[in-house]
């Protein structure tokens, strides 16, 4: 399980248990100095990340409200559980996350991957515009979400009055983030924009990482590009294609800065994602126990998920 | 690679033309939106939102001056009533039927936003950095099972994580201080450093220390002086991954911070003007925001692409 | 890696400056409002306060859309940010059960500020509770209700004039009625006023905190709309449902299919304002806070804007409150000199002030002047709408409850979400939820 997501890791991780070394000529055991360097991480993760975790899972059943400190917490036993997963209300941000993550994922993996696999072309200047390209995935979410709502103004904005030039309608016959068709194409859109970059990267990463000698003995045996690309290329860079999807469906299935910005969910619910849910529970309901219940679903969901995600990546990897 | 006469790798001038172009058309079309936020920074409010939008217009340095202050809409009346303008920020203002109130918490909030990412990408980095180290050359037991431990910690929705968080801050008194947010955000950030340095840590050959440590260093001797140079590019990849979470991280900001320790993500969509949202002040603020991480990036961009793989790819 | 390490070292040096610098100030004290002209206008006010005092002010303004989010969040987590704070009249129940709030009636008591002074809607609506007892936790600091402004240079324009007269058989005039209202919105909508497109009413349609709502309460109200049965506290069925309510939650549709800008489907406040000073609409709702600004605006002011109170059904009237009243955080370290300001604000001279530079004043002294009418074109309005206005629940639940019906009526409005009946049918069943989880019912 260890192995998630790193190519090459379980030879690391089999190296990375050896034989003791030297032993140290004089102060701490190789043992003491070993925690000494773990533990502060450990120590601070167990803090700020576990402790809350555990403290998350006890008040997820409980009636406990963050606003009213003074109201006695009272036992539910998995009533918050339960109410979750019968509300129909529920499901809604549920089917949003997933159409949003799936979607990203598909365009952000194919684009990436086209245009990871063009920059490795090494044509003059790739070095400056593969920085250029970069500089979305450096802005913050929030001020991006919110900067967009203005591009996306179907009066004022840049965005309507560009299609509309393009395709010769009035620029203000379509509502990107005000029409209940468009809204979830809308937040696609914005994530596409500023994450493709990230999986640029990635792929570029696994195509530097092939051998030049694979394609050499390819072009002895002269097989077409076409057919190197299927044969050579796709398999040896799938591993990373597959690790830049991992990463982001967890960051996506994570998603509430930017679209909170940009569209606050709406229209109606169109675009409420679990996160978007999950806020207004819990800082703005105050409901802390019932939100407590449903962050640990959240949890349990992404954790499964990630989990038999991985599995298929080793299998992949180990074909 | 570079001269070599006719590599049957190298792609041929068609195809790196092709590729040329088509990269570059990408590339110019996702700088639409930046070089819009540039533009609007250099609008006057009413300008920013003039339909159809303005592609040419006069600049106006209104947006950055409303970025830094905060104005009221008064009468003439009461304007003649005022001393003269101090700088050519109140000029501005004043010219627009404004006067300037006071300072706006830009300032603050961008400080803030230096000293929280900045401090809490070094101890990350630091923190993450060593415990790498312990796990690429000590024995540990259940390295396994820990390093996924510190990986999973990644996936909690920031949201779900708050809750706990913001109930233990409040009965801490960690809430609204720098001190709380350098710490959450080098606990988030600690998992991802921990695994991009191990990667490169591992990629170190163990005779050198060895060596250094025959020469009669101590382990610690040797891990600063060969381990650390040797990583050096690794930290600074992880170094960029950690404060490009650090500087634009939103939700906890929002949640656990108002006033003294709030950053710069929560305030810039904030920045109301007379009436509406001041586009052309967010959009100042939002350029500068841009720049120190576009700085930082540039710099070191050269370790980049071996960050992002947690440092699994072999020269 | 070498500028690395020295920046983080800067970085690190300069919190410790900070730390250092920020114990050794003198007394400041921080207000917090909303992020709006009201609030920039206090500012002005307050260096008064500076100057007569010696005590500094800084102020945290946050936009409404997460106004009211932030600064709950402030007192849940009793953050000694604010040491005053001008909160909005649904958290006074919520705040003063919490203890989030000073009770003020000694200090009244003690510097002889009477609460009779003020507009009684005004105190009522932002410092009581429970409602209507003499239990006071904070000074009515701003009045406010919604109302409309509208371009009176398009309106008094003869060709449009004569047309819309052959259309309607009536004048083009301000609204009297909702009907009237939205005759006017098609005769605008998508017309051309000169040379440029332009629109029929802008209406909020916010869906982040509290914009549809407040929007939305305006027209239910008059078309009968109750939050619940007068005789029965908390019984909500066909009050909050009633034949009435679903008329009025669909006309508020039908105008905001009819006669909306395009794009506006998650407008408020700030939109409205955009929309109205870029020349886009004819007629705006929003809160008369901004109406100052709007006036000596140096496009659509002047002499090119109008004003109107809510429209009514039949006689029925009636306006959504907004306001606040400005409360001491009892979590504040600064309690005295706090205190210190909101008997500076309360003077009658300061109030006067006031309100000449932008702010609504809730003292009866300045608003019931023979003069205040004159004083502004939307005075007469003002006044005439704080005799009619109502407000959503105060109840320390009133997050939940607005929580809902943001959702059910912007799923219904903007999104074409089931019918109106359905909305508030469900609107019915999520407040009789958050209701019996308080015990209540």
């Amino acid at each position: 399980m260890a192995d998630l997501g790193v190519p090459n890791l379980a030879d690391r991780l089999a190296a990375a248990t050896p034989e003791t070394i030297a032993k140290p000529i004089r102060g701490l055991s190789d043992r003491a100095l070993a925690w000494l360097f773990i533990a502060p991480s450990i120590v601070l993760l167990l803090a700020i990340n576990i402790f809350p975790l555990i403290w998350t899972i006890y008040l997820s059943f409980t009636n406990y409200r963050a606003n009213r400190p003074n109201a006695p917490i009272k036992g539910v036993g998995i009533d918050n559980y339960v109410s979750i997963l019968t509300d129909a209300d529920v499901w809604q941000p549920m089917q949003a996350t997933a159409h949003f993550v799936l979607w990203t994922i598909l365009i952000e993996t194919v684009l990436g991957f086209g245009l990871a696999f063009l920059i490795d072309r090494k044509f003059r200047g790739h070095g400056l515009w593969t920085t250029i390209i970069l500089i979305p995935m450096m802005l913050s979410p929030a001020v991006v979400g919110n900067f967009w709502k203005f591009i996306y103004q179907p009066q004022t904005g840049l965005f309507n009055y560009l299609i509309g030039m393009l395709t010769g309608q009035s620029a203000s016959s379509f509502e990107m983030i005000g029409s209940v068709r468009l809204a979830p194409w809308s937040i696609i859109i914005v994530d596409v924009w500023m994450w493709t970059p990230y999986v640029v990267l990635i792929c570029l990463a696994g195509l530097r990482s092939i051998p030049d000698y694979i394609y050499e003995a390819a072009e002895v045996d002269r097989a077409s590009k076409w057919r190197q690309f299927w044969t050579i290329t796709l398999p040896m860079a799938l591993p990373f294609i597959m690790l830049a999807v991992l990463f982001r469906g967890i960051e996506n299935f994570k998603m509430f800065d930017m679209v909170n910005l940009l569209t606050s969910g709406g229209p109606g619910s169109t675009t409420e994602v679990a996160s978007i849910t999950l806020k207004r529970e819990a800082f703005e309901s105050w409901r802390t126990g019932y939100s407590s219940a449903f962050a640990i679903i959240l949890f349990v969901t992404v954790f499964g998920l990630a989990n038999i995600y991985v599995k298929a990546l080793n299998q992949v990897k180990s074909r | 690679m570079t001269t070599a006469a006719h590599s049957v790798v190298e792609p041929s001038p068609r195809s790196k033309a092709i590729a040329g172009t088509l990269v570059i058309l990408y590339a110019v079309i996702s700088m639409i939106p930046l070089v819009w936020i540039g533009m609007t920074a250099l609008k006057t409010p009413s300008d920013a939102i003039a339909y159809p939008p303005k592609i040419i217009f006069t600049p106006s340095m209104a947006g950055f001056c409303d970025l830094f202050t905060t104005q009221s809409r008064q009468t003439e009346d009461y304007i003649k009533t005022l001393p003269p303008p101090t700088d050519t920020c109140d000029e501005i203002t004043r010219s627009r039927g404004l006067v300037t109130a006071g300072p706006s918490n830009f300032l603050p909030r961008f400080f803030n936003s230096f000293i929280i990412a900045f401090g809490s990408t070094f101890l990350a980095v630091a923190l993450g950095t060593l415990a790498a180290y312990g796990f690429s050359r000590f024995k540990v037991p259940m390295a396994d099972d820990l390093l996924f431990f510190i990986l999973s910690t990644r996936m909690m929705p920031p949201i779900a994580v708050a809750i706990p968080i913001y109930l233990m801050y409040r009965e801490l008194g960690l809430s609204d201080t720098h001190l709380g947010m350098i710490l959450l955000y080098t606990a988030v950030n600690v998992s991802l450093a921990v695994w991009l340095m191990k990667g490169f840590i591992d990629e170190i050959p163990r005779e050198y220390e060895e060596a250094a440590m025959i020469d009669g260093y101590t382990r610690l001797q040797a891990f600063r002086k060969v381990v650390l140079p040797q990583a050096a590019t690794g930290i600074a990849a992880t170094a960029i991954f950690c404060l490009i979470f650090a500087w634009n991280e939103y939700a906890f900001a929002v949640l656990l911070t108002s006033g003294s320790a709030q950053t710069a993500p929560p305030f810039i969509p904030i920045i109301i003007g007379e009436g509406g949202q001041d586009w052309p002040a967010v959009a100042a603020g939002t350029t500068l925001f841009l720049i120190p991480i576009v700085v930082f990036t540039v710099l070191l961009r050269k370790h980049l692409l071996r960050g992002i793989t947690f440092g699994a790819v072999r020269k | 890696m070498r500028k690395f390490l020295a920046v983080s070292a800067f970085a690190i040096a300069a919190a410790a400056g900070i730390a250092a610098s920020s114990a050794a100030s003198a007394t400041t004290l921080t207000l917090c409002w909303a992020a709006w002209d009201p609030a920039n206008a206090l500012v002005e006010l307050s260096k008064d306060f500076t100057a007569k005092s010696g005590i500094d002010m800084k102020f945290e303004f946050v936009p409404w859309t997460n106004y009211a989010d932030r600064f709950l969040n402030e007192l849940n987590s009793h953050s000694k940010l604010c040491d005053l704070i001008i909160g909005d009249s649904q958290w006074v129940g919520g705040s003063a059960e919490n203890g989030h709030y000073v009770k003020l009636n000694d200090f009244f008591d003690k510097e002889g500020i009477k609460m009779s002074d003020f507009v009684d809607a005004t105190v009522v609506g932002y410092s009581e509770w429970p409602k209507n007892s003499p239990n006071y936790w904070a000074l009515p600091a701003m009045a406010d209700a919604v109302g409309w402004t509208y371009r009176k240079d398009w309106f008094s324009k003869p060709e449009l004039q004569a047309e819309f007269k052959q259309k309607y058989g009536h004048d083009l005039a301000p609204p009297k009625t909702y009907e009237e209202l939205m005759q006017i919105g098609k005769f605008f909508q998508g017309r051309n006023v000169d040379g440029k497109t332009v629109y029929g009413a802008y209406i909020f349609t916010e869906r982040g905190s509290e914009g549809i709502t407040m929007g939305v309460t305006n027209v239910l109200y008059d078309y009968g709309f109750e939050y619940d049965n007068p005789k029965k506290p908390y019984q909500m069925e066909g009050f909050v449902n009633s034949d009435g309510a679903v008329k009025g939650l669909e006309f508020y549709k039908e105008l905001y299919k009819c006669c909306t800008a395009p794009g506006m489907t998650n407008a408020y406040m700030t939109e409205g304002l955009d929309a109205f000073k870029s020349g886009q609409v004819a007629m705006q709702m929003n809160w008369f806070a901004f109406f100052p600004g709007l006036f000596k605006d140096p496009n659509v002011g002047g002499d090119k804007i109008g004003f109107f109170p809510n429209p009514a059904v039949g006689k029925t009237q009636f306006s959504q409150l907004g306001g606040q009243g400005i409360s001491v955080v009892s979590y504040s370290e600064h309690r005295a000199e706090a205190l210190q300001y909101i008997k500076w604000f309360a003077n009658p001279a300061v109030q006067q002030k006031w309100w000449d530079i932008g702010g609504y004043s809730a003292l009866k002294a300045v608003v019931e002047a023979p003069g205040f009418p004159k004083s502004a074109p939307f005075a007469p309005d003002f006044l005439k709408t704080m005799g009619f206005v109502k407000d959503f629940w105060a109840e320390p639940s009133y997050a939940q409850l607005l929580l809902a019906m943001q959702k059910r009526v912007h799923d219904y409005v903007v999104a074409d979400k089931g019918t109106a009946k359905e909305a508030l049918d469900l609107i019915v069943k999520d407040w009789t939820k958050v209701f019996k989880d308080d015990g209540k019912i």
